[in-house]
């Protein structure tokens, strides 16, 4: 890469400059200022307003409530991401292009109406609704509603994450082992597992972001009881419509907080593992075609 | 389909008999797919049936959600074609020159992916209000962003960047600069060899960006909702005329919104999906 930066031709080094300039004008508006604005809200009551805010009864059931849900959602999000990156990986079968396209299907779904589509089946007048009445099982406006609606909305960040992963390992170590005299579970532990752990990290930190920050799904579901079925993000909402802005923008902080640790752990991620997160955007077919 | 044409079958056999695991992981896999997405989604689609195709037609036709459509996917369709431009300009950047902090540069690309989309809303309205960092200086040019559709468009630019940029950035990083050196030695300009050389191997990845902002725009609630005003017939975005329908329990008007939404959707997921295996198919990409 330096090689070639050396044997490029020196003319356009103006040019060369105002593009750059150019480009980080543009992320710097369009990007970095909502970020700062976000801090500087938020602590523009001071330090103590940002204290009492964020230590408030209400916000801490929020944070609490987040974090409930995403210790849910995320484990059974891995391990259905491993089942199907596993078997999309290690076997050849019928439809399996198709299958990968329905994984990918809540991607194209609007966070609104991933939380419309589980009123239609839980809510009073769903398909379930009378049944669930009858045995007072509360689905939606409630917490189980909250989890399915984020199980929904992150569902394909560690399967898409790690099939292209555990399609680049190969299976020669599994078969080796296997014919050595591994068992299944044994093979998958020692040798699958292991070798797939940046990229099981990877999925999972997308995921959990994503998990975190959910609104559109969420909201639609949680019927924002305050103290009971309020994550942060509606808990900021709330409060920023009841122009409490710098609390709201408080609640904000810790989940732009987030987000930035999350950018940092994914970029260490990228730089360990350079193929992470390459495809993320892509059909799976071209990793496979990639290796070929 | 895409399973490599030879010998499809032994290879199956072979890997069955050596590999478990087969059964339990696509038999798992297809079950948590269909409690958690498919049934649900069917479960969508289904329930319009109930409204039949006239009424169906009726709720949908109404000038109030009309408007809402045509908005989100106008707006969506403005913040794409913006971003397009932008997003090559970044992305060339990021794969072509080397300059100071491009590390954290190019990660903090990916903010839109990991930044709630609520946090970005009320971000961004408190910029772009009237005594905001940015709209008190576009006050006085009367241009007014907040509560009105270029509010929208301002969200939707923002939630949309990193997709154009992520699918450019790759195949800008595969392109040979050589052959645009080659161009030059043959008495090309840079802006020519850009537009003959590089922009033809560019234009599959263009549109797959293009496509993919332009969906995830059509859906939008978090980031708009603030900074757009939510007037009906004006600024009122569809996800959000499905949350005030399902508010005053119109569920078939919900949902009638939701299943068009859906039908574009998977449309343009599809679409998307070809594009990228014709993309692939082209010789010479890589």
């Amino acid at each position: 890469m330096t090689g070639r930066e050396a044997a490029r031709p020196k003319h356009g080094s103006a040019g060369r400059r105002l593009l750059i300039a150019a480009a980080l004008l543009f992320l710097g508006v369009f990007l970095v200022m909502p970020l700062l604005v976000v801090f500087s809200a938020a602590l523009s009551k001071g330090v103590a307003a940002y204290a009492a805010a964020i230590t408030d009864p209400l916000a801490l059931s929020a944070v609490r409530l987040t974090l409930t849900v995403v210790a849910i959602a995320v484990p059974l999000n891995v391990v259905f991401g491993v089942a199907a990156a596993w078997t999309i990986a290690k076997f050849e079968f019928r439809g399996k292009s198709a299958l990968l396209t329905l994984i990918d299907l809540p991607f194209a779904v609007s966070p609104v109406i991933a939380g419309l589509i589980f009123i239609l089946l839980f809510g009073s007048s769903g398909w379930f609704g009378a049944f669930l009445q009858a045995h007072a099982i509360r689905i939606v406006f409630a917490v189980p509603g909250i989890v399915l609606a984020t199980i929904f909305v992150t569902f394909p960040f560690v399967a898409r994450e790690l099939v292209p992963v555990m399609q680049a390992q190969g299976k020669d170590a599994e078969e080796t082992a296997l014919s050595l005299g591994a068992s299944g579970w044994q093979t998958f532990w020692r040798i699958t597992l292991p070798d797939i752990r940046w990229g099981l990290l990877y999925g999972v930190l997308l995921c959990n972001a994503r998990a975190m920050g959910e609104f559109g799904a969420v909201s639609v579901v949680s019927g924002h009881i305050r103290g009971l079925t309020n994550t942060m993000p509606l808990h900021v909402e709330i409060l920023y419509n009841e122009y409490n802005i710098a609390a709201a923008f408080a609640v904000a902080s810790l989940l732009a907080l987030l987000a930035l640790a999350t950018l940092a752990a994914k970029s260490m991620l990228e730089w360990r593992e350079p193929q992470l997160g390459r495809h993320a955007l892509r059909a799976p077919d071209r990793t496979r075609r990639g290796q070929a | 389909m895409t399973t490599p044409a030879a010998g499809p079958q032994e290879h199956r056999v072979r890997a069955r008999r050596v590999i478990p695991g087969f059964g339990l992981g696509l038999g798992y896999t297809m079950l948590y797919l269909s409690l958690i997405v498919l049934i649900p989604l069917s479960a969508t689609f289904i329930r319009s049936f109930d409204l039949g195709a006239g009424h169906f037609w009726t709720v949908v036709t109404t000038p109030r959600v009309e408007a809402a459509l045509g908005l989100s996917f106008g707006a969506a369709l403005i913040a794409a074609a913006i971003n397009l431009p932008f997003g090559l300009l970044v992305a060339w950047v990021l794969a072509r020159y080397e300059f100071p902090f491009k590390r954290l540069i190019d990660a903090v690309v990916d903010l839109p992916f990991a930044l709630p989309t609520a946090v970005a809303g009320i971000a961004l309205s408190t910029l772009y209000a009237p005594k905001g960092w940015f709209g008190r200086w576009l006050l006085p040019l009367h241009i007014k962003v907040a509560y009105t559709p270029l509010g929208i468009v301002i969200a939707l630019l923002f939630i949309g960047l990193p997709f154009v940029v992520r699918t450019l950035q790759p195949v800008l990083e595969e392109l040979d600069p050589e052959v645009e050196e080659a161009a030059a030695t043959l008495g090309a300009s840079a802006w020519q060899g850009f537009a003959r050389v590089v922009l033809p191997a560019l234009w599959p990845a263009l549109l797959t960006g293009f496509a993919l902002a332009f969906a995830r725009g059509v859906g939008e609630y978090g980031s708009v909702i603030f900074i757009a005003g939510n007037r009906p017939m004006k600024s009122e975005i569809a996800p959000l005329l499905i949350v005030t329908k399902l508010e005053q329990y119109d569920y078939a008007g919900a949902t009638a919104i939701a299943v068009v939404m859906l039908v574009i959707s998977f449309a343009l997921m599809l679409a998307i999906n070809a594009l990228q295996n014709r993309a692939l198919s082209r010789p010479g990409t890589r």
